[in-house]
C-alpha cells in the first residue's frame, strides 16, 4: 500500500476562502484533546486561552500592541519572501530600528518638539533599512546565502543593543540598572484611546503598511516585479527587471518596516532601551506570513490570531496554571493545519493498493 | 484495426481502450495500439492530441482511468516508471529530468536501478555514446550542456537499461541532419537486435523513412492506423489534424537598404566556463530579410541570442546597433523601445511565467514598450489589467492560441499554443527588429506552420527577422539567407537559394572552406536525403 498525493484537477474557490478558518476549527479540536489529556475541562481551558482575552476592552489594547510589529515585520517579509529573498533577520533589524530610533530621545533629550516622533520614526526606519541592507549587499556583491547572513546579524544586534545599554546609554539617573533614560513625553507615541487601555499609534502603521503593500503587490508595476523576480530570475531578466536591484528592494523594504516597528515598540510600549526589546517578534512574523500566505490582507489576520496565542499563554499560566510554552504549542498547531489545508484543497489523498505483480520476463 | 483477441504471440506490447479522463476531458478515449517485436512503430498527432498522455500511462507515470495494457501477451498493470522499466521499458522524454547541478553520469546514475560505480557508468556511457554517435562527456554538468547534449544524455541513459521497448519522444528535434541520419542507425540497429521502438514525431518524412507502422491521434482519439510507406505525407498529415497542413507561402517582399540591425567583429566572453564564446560575429539584416542562423545546439546560439537582446551586454556600445542606433551597452527594455522584439528558445520560465496568467505574461514583455498603453499613474505605475486582457485577447485571435477558461495560466497551455501567444505578444507590436531562438521546438506542425508564415510575413512588411534554428526544414522555409553557428563562431549568410543541406552540414562541423578535404566522412551521411 502506498500513500499518494493527486493532484485536483481545479481547486475550490470556497474552501481556499474557508481553508485558514478550517485550520483554526482544527487547531481548537487538537487543543481540547491536549488540554484533557492534562485533565483540565477543555471547555474552560479554550475559553481561557482564546475566548478571555477578548472580553475586556483592556485586553484587546493588548492584542493590539503584540499585533501590531507581528503585522509591520509581516507584511514587509512577505514582500521579501515574494521575490525569493530570504530574510531571516527581521529580529535584528527590528532591534536597531530601536535603536537608531531613540538615538534623539536619549542623547539629545533636552529637544522638546512635535518634530522629534516623527524623526524618531523615520530614522527607525533608516536604521532597520539600513542594517538589512548589508545581507543585500553581500548577496549581491558575493553570492552570499542571505539566510545566514541576515539571521547571524540578528545576534550582533541582539549583542549591540546589550551593551550600549549597560555602557554608554546607561541612564545616570538609574542606579545602575542596565536601562536608558525614560523618554520624554514628547518621544512617545501616542495611545489611541487612552481612556480604555494601552494601545498606541503602532497598530495604525500596521493598517497603513498592510494596505499599502496589498495596493502595491496587486496593482502596481513593482509588484509585478517582485512576483515575476520571485518565481523566475530568468524571466524577470527577459522583461528588464534587475535582479540586484531587486534584492535591495526587499531588503530595505522589510528592514524598514521592522525598523518602524522596533521604535514604534521602544517608543510605544516600553518607553526606554533596555537589554531586551522583543520577545521574538522577528521570527514569529515569519510564521505570520506563512500563515497570511504571504497575502498582506492575510497577514493582517495572522497577526491578530499568532497575537492572541501569545496572550492565551499568558490567560492559560494565570488562570489554569499551565506554562505559557503553551502558546508555542499552538503556534505549532496552527501552521501545521493551516500547511495542511492549503495541501489538501489543491491535492487528495489516494491509497493504492498495488498487487505487486512481478514483472513477466527478465527483468533489467 | 484488425479486431482479433488480445494477447497475440508476436505483440510485445497491445494496448486494448485505453482512456484517461482528466476532468471534463477525455485525454485518451478508447485508444488501442500494437506494437510487434523488432518493430519502429510511430505514433503521430499535434500538440495536445494525447501522445503524452498515452506515453505517460506506458510508462508508468499516470494511471489509466479505463482500458487494459498486454505486455507480451499478458496483462498487466504498469503503475511506476520504476515497474515499466522492470518490464523492459524504458522511455526518452521530451522534457528532460535532469538534475543540472550534478554530472552527466551522475545523471545516469540516479536512473540505475542497481548500485554501480560512477566511474563504471562513465565508462559504459563513454561506450554507448561512441557506438550510437552520441558524443556526450559523462564528466560534464548538465547545467553547462545545451538542449540537444542534454537530450544525447537522456538516450544513452535509456540504451543503458537495455530495454526491449524504448519509448522516443521528438528524439531528432535537436539534431543535425547528419547526426539525425546516426539516430536513425542507431534504431535500426536497435530493431535487428530484436527490441522495438515507439517513435512520437511530428516529422511525416522521418516517420515515413524509418517507421514500419505508424498509429495516428487527434484530439484524444485514434485516428489512423497504418504503414507510413504506403501514405502520402499529405495523407498522414490530414490524420494528423483532420485537413490539410497550411504550408508555408513566400512570396518574397523586397529588401530594403536600411540595415536594421548589425553587428560587427562582435565577441564576448564565456560567461561560465561551459558556456561558448562568441568570436568575431558579423550580421547585417536589412529590412525584408529572414536570416536563418543554423547550427548544432550549444554552438552558441543562446550567447547570441542574450547578446543580441540584451539580457547581456557587449563591452563596445557600437558592436551592436539596431535601427541605426548603438545598442550594445543597451538593456532589453531599451532595446524593445528602438524596436525590437525577441522570442527566447525556453517558453517555460524564460519567455513567460508559468504560474502567471496570459494577460500578465504580456506585461512582462511589454510593460515598458506600451507603458502608455498599459500603465497609468503616472509614477506609481499602476496596471491597468483591464486594457492589458483586451491586448492579450486580441493575440489571442490573431494568432488561433487554443486554450481553456479565460485568461489561464502559462502553464496550461501546451508548447505550441504557448508559443503562438508568445510570438505573437511581440508580432502584436510590430517590431522593425525580431530576433527569434527555436521558435517551434517541441511545437506542433500546425502551430509551427503558422509561426514561420507569420515571421515572414512580418519580414514581408518590412522587419528584420533574424531567425536561430536547428531545425533545418524550418530554416529553409523562412529565410532568405542562411548563416551557421559553430564553436562561437557564424559564417557569412549566403543566399539561402545558393544553400544545400550538404553544405550547411559541412558549416555546422566548422568545415568553412569551399573544398574542405575532410568532406567525404561527413558527406556521406546527408547523401541519405
Amino acid at each position: 500500500m502506498r500513500i499518494e498525493l493527486e493532484r485536483r484537477p481545479g481547486h475550490s474557490a470556497l474552501f481556499s476562502v474557508l481553508s485558514p478558518f478550517i485550520a483554526l476549527g482544527l487547531t481548537v479540536v487538537a487543543g481540547a484533546i491536549m488540554f484533557t489529556a492534562l485533565d483540565k475541562n477543555p471547555i474552560d481551558a479554550l475559553y481561557s486561552f482564546f475566548i478571555e482575552p477578548l472580553t475586556e476592552v483592556w485586553s484587546l489594547h493588548e492584542l493590539a500592541i503584540k499585533a501590531a510589529p507581528l503585522i509591520l515585520i509581516a507584511v514587509g517579509l512577505s514582500v521579501c519572501f515574494r521575490s525569493n529573498n530570504w530574510n531571516i533577520g527581521a529580529e535584528g533589524q527590528f532591534i536597531i530600528g530601536g535603536v537608531t530610533g531613540s538615538i534623539l530621545p536619549i542623547m539629545v533629550h533636552q529637544w522638546d518638539s512635535w518634530l522629534v516622533l516623527p524623526v524618531m520614526l523615520i530614522m527607525g526606519m533608516i536604521g532597520g533599512a539600513a542594517y538589512a541592507a548589508i545581507p543585500a549587499l553581500l548577496k549581491t556583491r558575493f553570492n552570499t546565502n542571505e539566510i545566514l547572513s541576515s539571521l547571524m546579524l540578528v545576534y550582533v544586534a541582539q549583542l549591540f543593543l546589550d551593551w550600549i545599554v549597560r555602557g554608554p546609554w546607561r541612564n545616570p539617573e538609574g542606579f545602575n540598572f542596565p536601562e536608558s533614560r525614560e523618554f520624554d513625553v514628547e518621544a512617545i507615541l501616542p495611545e489611541l484611546l487612552p481612556a480604555s487601555g494601552r494601545a498606541d499609534l503602532g497598530i495604525i502603521f500596521a493598517v497603513v503598511a498592510t494596505l499599502l503593500t496589498w495596493f502595491m503587490m496587486r496593482y502596481m508595476l513593482r509588484g509585478f516585479e517582485v512576483s515575476v523576480l520571485g518565481q523566475s530570475a530568468r524571466a524577470g531578466r527577459f522583461a528588464g527587471f534587475s535582479a540586484n536591484k531587486m534584492v535591495f528592494f526587499a531588503f530595505l523594504f522589510s528592514g524598514a518596516l521592522a525598523g518602524l516597528a522596533g521604535i514604534s515598540e521602544v517608543s510605544g510600549s516600553i518607553e526606554q532601551l533596555q537589554p531586551v526589546i522583543s520577545p521574538g517578534y522577528g521570527f514569529t512574523a515569519i510564521i505570520v506570513a506563512f500563515l497570511g500566505r504571504l497575502n498582506p490582507l492575510g497577514i493582517f489576520a495572522a497577526g491578530l490570531i499568532l497575537a492572541l496565542t501569545y496572550l492565551g499563554g499568558e490567560a492559560a499560566q494565570i488562570s489554569i496554571g499551565l506554562p505559557d510554552k503553551i502558546a508555542r504549542v499552538f503556534q505549532g498547531l496552527l501552521l501545521f493545519f493551516v500547511l495542511a489545508c492549503d495541501t489538501l484543497i489543491h491535492y487528495r489523498v489516494r491509497l493504492k493498493f498495488v498487487a505487486h505483480a512481478e514483472p513477466a520476463g527478465e527483468g533489467a | 484495426m484488425a479486431n482479433h483477441e488480445p494477447g497475440h504471440s508476436d505483440c510485445l506490447l497491445e494496448v486494448r481502450g485505453l482512456t484517461k479522463v482528466f476532468g471534463e476531458l477525455r485525454a485518451n478515449d478508447h485508444i488501442d495500439l500494437e506494437i510487434k517485436s523488432s518493430e519502429i512503430h510511430a505514433l503521430l498527432g499535434e500538440n495536445g492530441a494525447g501522445k503524452s498522455t498515452l506515453v505517460k500511462m506506458l510508462f508508468g507515470s499516470l494511471e489509466p482511468t479505463s482500458g487494459q495494457i498486454f505486455w507480451k501477451g499478458n496483462p498487466v498493470t504498469i503503475s511506476s516508471p520504476g515497474q515499466a522499466r522492470g518490464y523492459g521499458i524504458g522511455m526518452v522524454f521530451q522534457h528532460f529530468s535532469l538534475f543540472e547541478a550534478l554530472t552527466v553520469a551522475e545523471n545516469i546514475a540516479l536512473s540505475m536501478d542497481d548500485d554501480v560505480s560512477i566511474e563504471n557508468i562513465s565508462e559504459q556511457a563513454a561506450v554507448l555514446s561512441r557506438e550510437y554517435g552520441l558524443p556526450l562527456d559523462p564528466h560534464a554538468h548538465v547545467a553547462d550542456l545545451s538542449v540537444g547534449e542534454r537530450q544525447r544524455i537522456e538516450i544513452v541513459r535509456t540504451l543503458l537499461q537495455n530495454p526491449e521497448l524504448i519509448i522516443l519522444d521528438e528524439p531528432t528535434s535537436v539534431l543535425t541532419p547528419q547526426e539525425a541520419d546516426r539516430l536513425f542507425e542507431t534504431l535500426e540497429k536497435i530493431r535487428s537486435e530484436g527490441r522495438s521502438v515507439l517513435y512520437i514525431s511530428h516529422r511525416l518524412e522521418e516517420v515515413q523513412r524509418i517507421c514500419d507502422r505508424a498509429t495516428v491521434l487527434r484530439h484524444g482519439k485514434l485516428t489512423g492506423d497504418c504503414d507510413p510507406r504506403e501514405e502520402t505525407p499529405a495523407s498522414l498529415a490530414r490524420m494528423m489534424v483532420g485537413s490539410e497542413v497550411k504550408s508555408v507561402s513566400n512570396t518574397g517582399g523586397s529588401v530594403t537598404d536600411q540595415v536594421l540591425i548589425e553587428t560587427r567583429k562582435l565577441s564576448a566572453p564565456a560567461r561560465t566556463p561551459f558556456a561558448v564564446a562568441l568570436k568575431d560575429i558579423d550580421l547585417t539584416v536589412r529590412g525584408g530579410e529572414v536570416i536563418g542562423i543554423a547550427g548544432v545546439a550549444g554552438n552558441g546560439q543562446s550567447e547570441l541570442f542574450d547578446v543580441l537582446s540584451g539580457e547581456e551586454l557587449v563591452d563596445k556600445s557600437d558592436d551592436i546597433r539596431i535601427c541605426g542606433k548603438d545598442a550594445g551597452r543597451l538593456g532589453i527594455s531599451a532595446r524593445r523601445l528602438l524596436g525590437a522584439g525577441f522570442v527566447p528558445e525556453e517558453r517555460h520560465g524564460h519567455a513567460a511565467v508559468s504560474s502567471m496568467t496570459l494577460s500578465e505574461n504580456m506585461v512582462l514583455a511589454r510593460h515598458r514598450s506600451d507603458a502608455a498603453e498599459f500603465l497609468t499613474g503616472g509614477p506609481l505605475k499602476i496596471i491597468r489589467h483591464d486594457v492589458v486582457r483586451k491586448a492579450s485577447e486580441r493575440i489571442i485571435k490573431e494568432m488561433d492560441v487554443r486554450m481553456s477558461g479565460e485568461d489561464p495560466d502559462a502553464s496550461s497551455l501546451s508548447g505550441g499554443n504557448l508559443q503562438k501567444f508568445i510570438v505573437g505578444r511581440e508580432l502584436d507590436r510590430k517590431p522593425s527588429v525580431m530576433v527569434v531562438n527555436q521558435p517551434t521546438w517541441g511545437v506542433d506542425a500546425g502551430a509551427a506552420s503558422r509561426i514561420r508564415q507569420a515571421l515572414i510575413d512580418l519580414a514581408n512588411s518590412g522587419s528584420a527577422v533574424v531567425v536561430i534554428s536547428q531545425d533545418l526544414d524550418e530554416i529553409f522555409e523562412v529565410a532568405t539567407s542562411i548563416a551557421v553557428i559553430n564553436e562561437g563562431r557564424l559564417s557569412a549568410a549566403e543566399p539561402s537559394e545558393n544553400m544545400t543541406l550538404e553544405r550547411i552540414g559541412l558549416l555546422m562541423g566548422g568545415i568553412h572552406g569551399e573544398d574542405a578535404p575532410a568532406a567525404d566522412t561527413h558527406l556521406e551521411a546527408a547523401h541519405a536525403h
